[in-house]
């Protein structure tokens, strides 16, 4: 039933669907006084459901968004699964890895990656600066990333090596899929890709806070970028605090400018944590820095842990994935699906 | 940048001077605070404090650069591009050139293994003139268990590098480039180390070198997490020195026996038993590095000394850019060498693993071939 999303009241629909027009593919190939005749409405108002049916079936929904906004400022849920479905994801190079994040890394959202040291962190944001890169022709956002780096994990070399091997790839997949079309010409150079990588350092938990509230206008500035990556958001939050209370309070402030920015500019801001251990049911287990009061505050959580002698990630909150894990592996040409045969996706 | 004091920043007159009514004076003050706890201090406005804010925080953010500026940057200004060569060929070509300038590396392993040869090696390759491949510079070794021979110096030197180290005023020269600090506790290594920050550059200091960090903590009885917590303000005052100066900072560590109720595992892990694989290194090892949790996120890159089967090897457990391969090595006159160019590669947490195995034999070996 189809006609219900049309604009129109309530008796105008029951007329239609007492003459039989239940679906808007009915109303396509109608003229406006058959309609009027057989629905028993006015001229006038058989040609504005006309001019509404088309419009619906062309997709634009600029009236709805506009008109049905009963408070000002909501949208309601159905534009949003619209505009949802519309963004892309950023992938992690890893389709495993993409499959449970529901395509990859979501825009407009927060996603906080922790795990052990040596598990992959700073490679998987390497990997997620490199890949946002990616031209539309091929599926990516095109866009450009912000790399804030409070450890010095950074190393150039590396991103260069994943931005060569991504080239590679894109240009296998131009040789073997696109052979038909117009082939997508790939004028990027690996030094292309880095030159779209901005680089900040950060030295102290002020810089930290200042940078981030100073990105606004940086952005606004760079209207391109489609990525923040903070490497790791921990580091200058695990010391120099003896007011804990303080600490959670300037994180919490910092998690909600994030999240401002990721939702005004449409970027997705991906945070990578450290891991600490924590006391609970009596046994010492691993559990992400920052205690509690911060696990609340990122919208998508994903754990990166060894399981044997693989690498897994698991989402451990998420309004919109299953909670999964999957393998995957950090080669020479950056994170890949695991080498495996088997498919390793787990639903937990 | 932090310190930055708020008068020095163009703000408006009237919000100037409310900050420095309100003790507020630098910007770390001033950005701790959150906006609405700024209101209130301030008895001022949302939109002012916000424009404030965002003053302070856009003088007080660092500058950008892309990461192509920053390769070019590097491989201009520096010694390949950022490395120093360790003269491992294997371990070299793994690091991409070198141990990385700028960052933290560090070497863990147990007694006797071979970690204070590594470093003396590194100190006089340091020391020498970039055509031998050195950096040309003086080196700070900061000794905290007396370990440091300047007899085992030398005679490294003499047997690696005859044609400097024959000649005595060059020997001198070389030798008389490595400063060796002695700490005898940790109050002395902090105010070592803020002595060597202020003069570390005009003094072309090149490498700083501390052996071993563990000692430094182990000495003063604390335990666990307050151990941690007086190592933190070290640990962030080390990585800064690295990355102001961009030298190579080399640290070792030692390793304790892992306890039974150590964390290895997540809550979600614990909780669904099926798929996962019970790591059976877990059983055997029973060496983990000591430090802790915080220490191992802080250094970028970790090379772990192990013995295993009387064999001993160098394994890169965490490296940005390198696989994870291990790398048989051993002692000898001139310092340490590889058996193999070739390192193996190891799957999975097992490169994270501290082995000690026919560890006895290796010690007499080494007093042997030593004498």
């Amino acid at each position: 039933m189809e006609i219900w999303r049309l604009p129109i009241s309530a008796s105008q629909r029951g007329k239609l669907i007492s003459a039989g027009y239940t679906t808007l593919s009915s109303l396509s190939s109608i003229s406006s006084s058959d309609l009027a005749r057989e629905s028993k409405v006015s001229e006038s108002e058989a040609l504005d459901i006309l001019k509404f049916a088309s419009h619906s079936h062309s997709g634009g929904w600029e009236m709805s968004s506009g008109n049905c906004s009963i408070f000002e400022g909501a949208q309601n849920a159905w534009d949003m699964l619209h505009e949802e479905e519309s963004l892309v994801h950023i992938t992690t190079s890893s389709a495993d890895l993409d499959n449970i994040l529901g395509g990859g890394i979501h825009c407009k959202e927060v996603t906080e990656i922790g795990g052990v040291p040596g598990i992959g962190k700073t490679q998987l944001g390497i990997q997620i600066a490199v890949n946002v890169q990616i031209p539309h022709g091929f599926g990516g956002l095109g866009g450009k990333a912000i790399y804030i780096d409070t450890e010095g994990s950074f190393m150039v070399e590396r991103a260069l090596q994943i931005a060569e091997a991504c080239i590679e790839d894109m240009s296998e997949y131009n040789r073997f899929i696109r052979k038909d079309f117009q082939a997508c010409e790939i004028r990027m150079q690996p030094k292309d890709i880095l030159g779209n990588i901005f680089y900040f350092r950060i030295c102290s938990y002020t810089e930290q806070i200042a940078l981030i509230n100073y990105l606004d206008k940086f952005i606004s500035e760079h209207k391109d970028v489609k990525v923040v990556v903070v490497d790791s958001v921990t580091f200058h939050f695990r010391q120099d605090f003896d007011d804990m209370a303080l600490r959670t309070r300037v994180l919490s402030g910092m998690a909600l400018k994030l999240m401002k920015l990721a939702k005004k500019f449409s970027l997705a801001v991906v945070l990578l944590n450290q891991v600490t251990t924590k006391h609970t049911e009596g046994s010492f287990q691993l559990a992400l820095a920052l205690g509690d009061s911060w696990s609340h505050t990122c919208t998508n959580r994903i754990v990166l842990y060894w399981n044997g002698n693989e690498r897994y990630a698991y989402i451990d909150k998420s309004p919109s994935l299953r909670s999964a894990s999957a393998a995957y592996s950090v080669t020479r040409r950056g994170i890949r699906n695991s080498s495996s045969s088997c498919k390793r996706i787990k639903m937990m | 940048m932090a310190n930055k004091m708020i008068s020095e920043i163009p703000l408006p007159k009237s919000i100037a001077n409310v900050f420095a009514a309100r003790n507020i004076s630098t910007a770390k003050d001033a950005l701790s605070l959150t906006e609405f706890e700024l209101m209130e201090l301030l008895d001022v406005g949302l939109t002012e404090v916000r424009s404030a804010l965002s003053q302070i925080s856009e003088i007080v953010a660092p500058p950008y650069q892309t990461a192509l500026s920053l390769m070019e940057q590097r491989f201009q200004n520096e010694h390949l591009g950022g490395h120093f060569p360790t003269g491992l060929k294997g371990l070299d070509a793994a690091l991409c050139g070198g141990i990385p300038f700028g960052v933290l590396t560090e070497l863990v392993g147990p007694a006797g293994i071979g970690k204070t040869q590594f470093c003396l090696k590194l100190s006089l390759l340091a020391s020498l003139p970039t055509n031998y491949g050195g950096l040309d510079g003086r080196v700070i070794y900061i000794d905290v268990e007396s370990k440091f021979s300047s007899r085992r110096l030398l005679e490294i030197g003499l047997r690696s590098f005859p044609e400097i180290f024959q000649m005595k005023e060059m020997a001198q020269e070389m030798a008389g480039r490595i400063f060796v600090l002695r700490p005898s506790s940790l109050s002395e290594f902090t105010q070592s180390l803020q002595q060597i920050k202020v003069s570390l550059l005009q003094n072309q200091v090149k490498m700083l070198v501390i052996d071993s960090m563990a000692a430094l903590v182990s000495g003063e009885h604390e335990q666990g997490v307050r151990r941690q917590q007086t190592l933190s303000w070290h640990i962030s005052f080390i990585k800064s020195l690295a990355e102001f100066s961009r030298i190579p900072v080399v640290v070792t560590n030692q390793v304790r026996s892992q306890s039974h109720d150590e964390a290895s595992q997540y809550s979600f892990q614990a909780q669904s038993r099926d798929g996962i694989v019970e790591t059976p290194t877990r059983y055997d090892s029973h060496l983990v590095a000591a430090l802790g949790i915080h220490w191992a996120h802080a250094v970028t890159t970790r090379l772990v000394l192990e013995a295993k089967s009387g064999q001993r090897f160098i394994k890169v457990a965490k490296s940005p850019i390198s696989p994870p391969l291990a790398f048989p090595f051993h002692i000898t006159s001139s310092g340490i060498s590889l058996l193999s160019d070739e390192g193996m590669e190891l799957m999975g947490p097992e490169i994270n693993s501290i082995h000690c195995q026919g560890h006895n034999e290796i010690i007499n070996f080494r007093m042997e071939s030593l004498v």
